[in-house]
């Protein structure tokens, strides 16, 4: 933690998002949905050193408290990450991520021949966890197994 | 209400249960006697690729058992004009009591099961699922040796893109059989279906030499290697009438072992097979009628009689 305390300074209110796997913290956000032209600061530190996993990513995301809803998203990219609420620089409430059974709405199949890459297709996207370690997941409809880092390259 | 996209759908009891009744129905089915259970009720066939025997088989079941087809084909249909399947979901469900599907894409029937009310049945999503091809074919395999229990099956031919190789061998796996897997070395079965296979405590080889499998098999389920799946003419000619099935080339075989076959052939069984005692392809196409008939029932909750008169 200290190294990476020395590359971003503490913030007041907010989430930070930390061991997320390294160079992943891109996506991180952008499945969390965080609007890069918010007003609110957001800190981003990517590969830095971490004795827990080698290299992390870290991102701190001040004045907006992320819900459980909204953090269960990035079970299949960062299952692993830790989760701290700020509240007057201290650490208000911890959270974890939890894996549901079902994705939904969360990344689209990757099979290029499945039912939902029609765009125009109203149903929702959903992807079945069928185990978690090793993690197993795949699409409801189709019943592809996903491979993960395609995957990540196709959140909604 | 009961859909049934996959094999997943069924437990084993409720297989044997399908295929009982179905056996019940063989009378109707052959048109022997006339049985009006699904007489008011409207079937929805909706085939958004081609097919012989799957549409005809349904629509035969429907109407020897009284009850009437309306067809949709995407040429021609709205479907041409760019309509999501949701939405064409919609409408078939205003017009029908039951929707049977068969679509290019994969996901498809699950998708359709999803968008609406009535029950709907996979008739075949891409390379997917083929379920009710799979009850057809353990209904043969059952007629011929009377058991579904540890059986010797040969699987022969496009395992890779053929999706009733897929389904039946999923289902054979639940009981007990034996199977050896033969296809040119690019056509093999994919592998996380090898896999699962085995994780189910499946019994599976693999090989490429289709005469050595012949004496101890039971069931010999030959496949058409498909032309329309290679993007290379010359690539299609290299493994085309690889395994090509003769009447000399059975002599090695057990009196009770049978020869089956989705349809349409090409050359891998030659006509010579069909006078003998192991052609059972034929009646397989008709046992399409009596377990489609079966799982029109099921799913429209129409008990069909111990006595079907």
């Amino acid at each position: 933690m200290m190294t990476e305390m020395r590359r971003v300074t503490a913030i007041c209110n907010g989430t930070v998002v930390d061991h997320i796997p390294a160079g992943r913290a891109l996506q991180v956000m952008q499945m969390l949905r965080i609007n890069v032209g918010r007003s609110s600061p957001i800190s981003l530190v990517m590969n830095v050193p971490s004795g827990k996993v080698g290299r992390k990513d870290v991102l701190k995301i001040e004045d907006r408290e992320l819900t459980q809803k909204e953090l269960d998203r990035l079970a299949l990219i960062a299952p692993h990450a830790s989760i701290a609420i700020i509240r007057n620089y201290g650490v208000a409430e911890k959270r974890q991520i939890q894996l549901g059974e079902e994705l939904i709405n969360v990344a689209r199949c990757s099979f290029s021949n499945c039912i939902t890459q029609n765009s125009r297709e109203p149903l929702p996207h959903k992807l079945r966890v069928v185990s978690e370690e090793p993690l197993d997941v795949r699409c409801s409809y189709c019943g592809r197994t996903q491979n993960i880092d395609e995957l990540a390259e196709s959140i909604l | 209400m009961s859909d049934l996209i996959t094999m997943d759908d069924l437990s084993n009891s409720e297989i044997v249960e399908i295929l009982d009744t179905a056996t019940r129905l063989l009378p109707v089915a052959k048109g022997e006697i006339y049985s009006p259970l699904l007489a008011g009720k409207v079937l929805g066939n909706l085939f958004f690729e081609n097919s012989t025997r799957t549409r005809m088989s349904f629509e035969s079941a429907m109407k020897r058992l009284g009850g009437e087809v309306i067809n949709l084909s995407s040429i021609g249909s709205s479907v041409s004009k760019g309509e999501t399947l949701y939405d064409t979901m919609q409408m078939v469900q205003g017009y029908s009591d039951i929707a049977v599907i068969r679509h290019p894409n994969q996901g498809a029937a699950q998708y359709s099961a999803d968008a609406v009310d009535i029950p709907v049945l996979n008739a075949g999503d891409g390379a997917g699922n083929h379920p009710t091809q799979t009850i057809l074919d353990l209904f043969t395999i059952r007629q011929s040796h009377g058991t579904l229990e540890d059986l010797n099956v040969v699987l022969v031919g496009d395992l890779r893109y053929g999706r009733t190789t897929h389904s039946l061998s999923h289902a054979l796996v639940r009981f007990g059989a034996k199977l050896t897997l033969i296809s040119p070395k690019g056509l093999r079965m994919p592998e996380e279906i090898v896999s699962d296979l085995t994780a189910a405590g499946g019994d599976v080889s693999e090989s490429q030499d289709m005469a050595g499998a012949i004496p101890d098999a039971d069931v010999i389920y030959m496949t058409r290697i498909q032309k329309e799946r290679f993007p290379d003419e010359d690539e299609y000619i290299k493994v085309a009438g690889i395994y090509k099935m003769t009447a000399s080339d059975l002599s090695a075989a057990k009196g009770s072992m049978i020869v089956m076959h989705p349809l349409p052939r090409v050359d891998e069984i030659d006509p010579s097979v069909d006078a003998t005692k192991h052609a059972a392809y034929f009646e397989q196409a008709f046992n399409g009628v009596p377990t489609r008939m079966a799982l029109l029932c099921r799913s429209l909750d129409v008990k069909v009689p111990k006595k079907v008169k």
